[in-house]
């Protein structure tokens, strides 16, 4: 049976692959959803998710999104093999983006990606190195009231 | 408003998810960027949009969009159409341009998403 309170799962993320792209923050949804957890909070996991599990598909080769769940947080991290980020500070101001054209058709490359998930976040920590791949750490407190 | 009435003042084809058209909705938002969507999209919203891929409808699902209406006359292909059905999610086609559909919608009390803060 699945516990809220010992919950982890990872799950593949494919670059390119604009066809299935957003379906595992679909699929983190309904898992929140099922385990209960607050509609607001839920919502909020999700539009992050789909914005990083977005960016892995837009900009990486590949990568992983892990969802865990304990009492008192949901902790969804990501790891991405990819070109990294220069410098974050300029990549989180809105606005901001390196999107192709082919992004842009998608309806993406906005420059609101990453500015998003920290408006949505309790806590978003990003880290990258340039040539290698971005690490994502995004933390929703379960005890807040919901949203934002 | 219900959707049904939605899809007549649109004059608007009915793709998939008939059985919402007895549902209401107050709240619209239009927008062919999927970006602005997910910051500034509301749950319970109708999406207006010209973007007529599988993003709109993930998008949709995303922030819990009541109906997505495609303007222009756009269509979502066969994937878009299956994911739609799958996601349950009522899908419609109007052939005005996003400014009249909209233009439709305020003048009948529909309301747009909150203001930027």
């Amino acid at each position: 049976m699945v516990s809220r309170y010992d919950f982890s799962r990872t799950f593949e993320i494919k670059g390119r692959d604009f066809n299935k792209a957003g379906s595992i923050s679909i699929n983190i949804k309904e898992i929140l959803k099922e385990l209960g957890i607050d509609q607001g909070i839920v919502r909020r996991a999700a539009i992050a998710s789909y914005e990083a599990e977005m960016n892995i598909v837009m900009y990486a080769n590949k990568g992983e999104m892990t969802l865990r769940l304990n009492p008192e947080v949901i902790r969804i991290t990501l790891e991405d093999e990819g070109p990294g980020i220069e410098n974050i500070e300029i990549a989180m101001q809105e606005g901001y983006t390196t999107a192709t054209d082919e992004i842009r058709e998608m309806g993406f490359g906005a420059g609101m990606g990453l500015p998003n998930i920290k408006k949505n976040a309790d806590i978003f920590e990003l880290k990258s190195t340039v040539g290698k791949g971005t690490s994502y750490n995004i933390v929703f407190y379960l005890n807040s009231k919901g949203d934002v | 408003m219900k959707l049904r009435e939605l899809a007549d003042l649109l004059e608007a084809e009915v793709i998939c998810g008939e059985q919402h058209l007895d549902e209401k909705f107050e709240c619209a938002g239009a927008s062919d960027l999927m970006s602005d969507v997910l910051a500034f999209g509301e749950s319970g919203i109708v999406l207006l949009t010209g973007l007529a891929n599988t993003q709109s409808i993930q998008t949709a699902e995303i922030i819990e969009a009541k109906a997505v209406v495609y303007v222009r006359g756009k269509k979502p292909n066969k994937e878009g159409i299956s994911l739609a059905e799958k996601r349950n999610i009522l899908i419609l086609s109007t052939k005005f341009f996003m400014y009249k559909a909209c233009g439709l919608l305020y003048s009948k009390g529909i309301v747009g998403v909150r203001h930027l803060k």
